[in-house]
């Protein structure tokens, strides 16, 4: 029987207690919002190789927003520094929908955003941009993958109702007739389809709602501007690497992301019969031809899209996304000024857009690149 | 005897001698207690304040609605799911922490040999330092797989429970799944408060009930348990404010839905904090507002557990001899 006891142990757990304590409290502060100090000075010191003309160029620049661009720009951000002395561009990839907040509270000289400016966050932005106002200018386009796992059939060909059915658990077996059709010469088993989406509130998300109700409109009813998963069925994963992983992971099971999570995790993905005469494979060249053929639907010097969705382009891959970069036409504070034009005249022009198929994006198409080119040098 | 008590308190604390040492120390913990107020009082003003402005233009019932989407026009959103995720994987957690966290604090306190006693309390303190994130990925990776036989395992035996009912097909990243993990994340927070009342138990009541010629079980049935029993409820009050706020190991684990169902082991549902991280990055200011009036709700809720909490240790105090 033991009947001595330690009283060392109360102080070792409540040490044990402050300490889980503390980190739960950390654990919750995951934004990084360090900032180094910055070095004044340098201008104008391109390297040898590149063409990024520094104009003037110095301090910090702020930016946050969309992270589906975020691979995009940490490439862009390395290269520019690199070119740049003394400059540092500082991208938070918070979201496109706390970027926007950031952006109108004027803490941030540009925001990544995967949506336009609604009106209201226009109206908004004319407090910031004094004497103007936010416009989006497009950079970085991608296109969206349907990824599967089904052990036997490599070549896998969906068309829009189809999709939508799935995705709506309408569509419960992959032997379903409808996918069978599309699929002649596969051998299609009788498992149960795992659907995954998004569990957080994304511009993917969107962007596939979109696309489904431009095309599907019978099958896909959901309201198309939501950013969280709109039908009640399926299952869900946070984020695009939760979404990717569980994809990988589980036999039977669809789901979408970026492209270059597909490539990563080496995920077969969905190749889409848009009416073209062969069914279209996710690429980021493809992607380019159906954001090519996207109409500008802002005025003046805003350059927000209307994807068309439904193109039957030959080769035009239909499940895109379009992020924004997102700055005051006029009233930009002048001291960030030439930094945020030096830095956007490089991402837009070719040499900034050629790094992108690297990283799985689709770089913007010619005719939509040269109005952005056009439109940077007359911020002010 | 009732009102002389006080007087002579009062009598004792102005005689008492005061030198700077004693004005400056208990200026500070003076300070610390209004500050420690005065946050709570800030954190409940900001969550009502901006809970109002969101729950004022909810265009539908904010404690009935079975959907989110403060974004449409009018917004929807409401936190009957939310409410039901939250309280249902927090039992689920209860249910298996509580007992085992007092069974390993019982064999470290009075079973375990002392070489095995020492490490073994030392492990239960690491358990606790492991970031909540790291469970989840652990919860997501490894656990969800292997756990996929039990949910049909239980769904073949116990299905005719409704709960246990496995009507979805798909991996196991429900309510359960989030239980167990929660269990897990608070199983050390509640041994070791629970190891330290049970270290707390006077000598004499167990040199008394040995001498009355109890066996071990009853000397822990007689004297250490109702001796402990507070102490017991407070540590399962923190253990299971931690799973009623757990944010980041749920988001992973859990494939979320706003669809209320009572079969444990179909995917969907979501939590309060879950919710919160999944929507909050993308949210506009209004849908901020929206996931603040539901974090205004938790709040709420946690206030009210730890209330009943409070409520249940002044009653059994006279009987536990844990007055203090």
């Amino acid at each position: 029987m033991k009947l001595s006891r330690k009283n060392g142990l109360r102080a070792s757990a409540i040490g044990a207690l402050v300490v889980s304590g503390a980190l739960v409290l950390s654990a919750c502060g995951s934004d990084n919002n360090t900032e180094t100090p910055t070095k004044d000075g340098g201008t104008k010191t391109s390297a040898a190789a590149s063409n990024i003309a520094c104009d003037g160029a110095k301090g910090q620049l702020l930016a946050a927003g969309s992270s589906a661009q975020k691979n995009a720009m940490d490439l862009w951000v390395k290269n520019f520094q690199a070119a740049c002395s003394g400059v540092e561009v500082n991208y938070q990839a918070i979201g496109s929908g706390g970027g926007i907040t950031k952006f109108n509270q004027g803490q941030v000289t540009f925001a990544g955003s995967d949506s336009a400016l609604k009106d209201e966050e226009v109206t908004e932005s004319q407090k910031i941009c004094k004497g103007g106002k936010g416009v989006n200018l497009p950079m970085v386009g991608g296109p969206i993958a349907i990824g599967y796992k089904l052990d036997g059939v490599d070549n896998l060909v969906l068309d829009a109702p189809t999709l939508a059915k799935i995705f709506d658990t309408k569509i419960t077996k992959w032997n379903d007739p409808a996918i069978a059709k599309l699929n002649p010469g596969a051998k299609l088993p009788d498992t149960t389809i795992q659907a995954f989406h998004r569990s957080d509130e994304s511009g993917t998300t969107q962007n596939l709602g979109k696309y489904l109700s431009a095309t599907a409109k019978a099958d896909w009813k959901y309201d198309p501007k939501t950013k969280s998963w709109p039908a009640p069925g399926g299952q869900a994963a946070n984020g695009s690497s939760g979404v990717a992983t569980a994809v990988k992971d589980a036999e039977g099971s669809i789901g979408y992301f970026e492209l270059s999570y597909a490539t990563a995790n080496k995920i077969s993905t969905v190749s889409i019969n848009t009416g073209a005469a062969a069914p279209v494979a996710a690429s980021t060249e493809n992607a380019s031809k159906a954001i090519a053929a996207a109409k500008v639907k802002g005025t003046g010097n805003d350059l927000a899209l209307s994807l068309d969705y439904t193109t039957k382009a030959e080769g035009a891959y239909p499940i895109t996304l379009v992020t924004y970069e997102i700055a005051c036409d006029k009233g930009n504070k002048a001291e960030t000024l030439p930094t945020l034009k030096a830095f956007l005249t490089y991402t837009a022009s070719e040499e900034g857009q050629k790094v992108l198929s690297d990283a799985g994006y689709a770089p913007l198409p010619a005719e939509i690149a040269a109005k952005v080119r056009a439109i940077v040098p007359t911020l002010s | 005897m009732a009102t002389t008590t006080p007087d002579i308190q009062r009598s004792r604390r102005a005689k008492s001698a005061s030198r700077p040492g004693d004005r400056i120390f208990s200026g500070l913990s003076r300070g610390s207690g209004i500050t420690l107020l005065v946050i709570m009082a800030a954190i409940a003003v900001f969550l009502t304040y901006r809970a109002v402005l969101a729950i004022s233009k909810d265009s539908t019932n904010f404690f009935t609605t079975f959907e989110w989407n403060p974004a449409a026009n009018p917004p929807v959103f409401g936190i009957a799911v939310l409410a039901f995720g939250t309280v249902v994987s927090s039992v689920i957690a209860m249910l298996i922490a509580v007992p085992v966290a007092i069974g390993i604090a019982l064999f470290i306190s009075h079973y375990a040999p002392r070489r095995l006693a020492k490490p073994l309390a030392y492990v239960v303190d690491l358990l606790a330092a492991v970031p909540s994130i790291i469970y989840g990925l652990w919860g997501a990776i490894f656990l969800v797989p292997y756990l996929d036989g039990l949910n049909q395992w239980l769904d073949e035996y116990f299905g005719w429970t409704y709960i246990f009912d496995k009507a979805q097909d798909g991996v196991a990243r429900n309510l359960f799944t989030v239980g167990i993990l929660l269990a897990i994340m608070i199983l050390p927070i509640i041994t070791n408060v629970t190891r330290e009342v049970f270290l707390q138990v006077p000598k004499m009541h167990e040199e008394a009930a040995l001498a009355l010629g109890a066996t071990r079980w009853e000397v822990i049935r007689m004297s250490v348990l109702p001796f402990g029993r507070s102490g017991i409820i407070s540590a399962s009050m923190l253990g299971l404010g931690r799973a009623l706020g757990e944010t980041m190991a749920v988001a992973v684990v859990l494939s979320p839905s706003f669809v209320l169902s009572g079969h444990l082991l179909d995917p969907g549902g979501g939590t309060f904090a879950q919710n919160i991280a999944a929507k909050f990055n993308e949210a506009n200011e209004f849908g901020r507002d929206a996931l603040i009036a539901s974090g205004l709700v938790l709040f709420v809720i946690t206030l009210l557990v730890n209330g009943a909490a409070r409520w249940i240790i002044g009653r059994r105090k006279e009987y536990s001899g844990a007055a203090a």
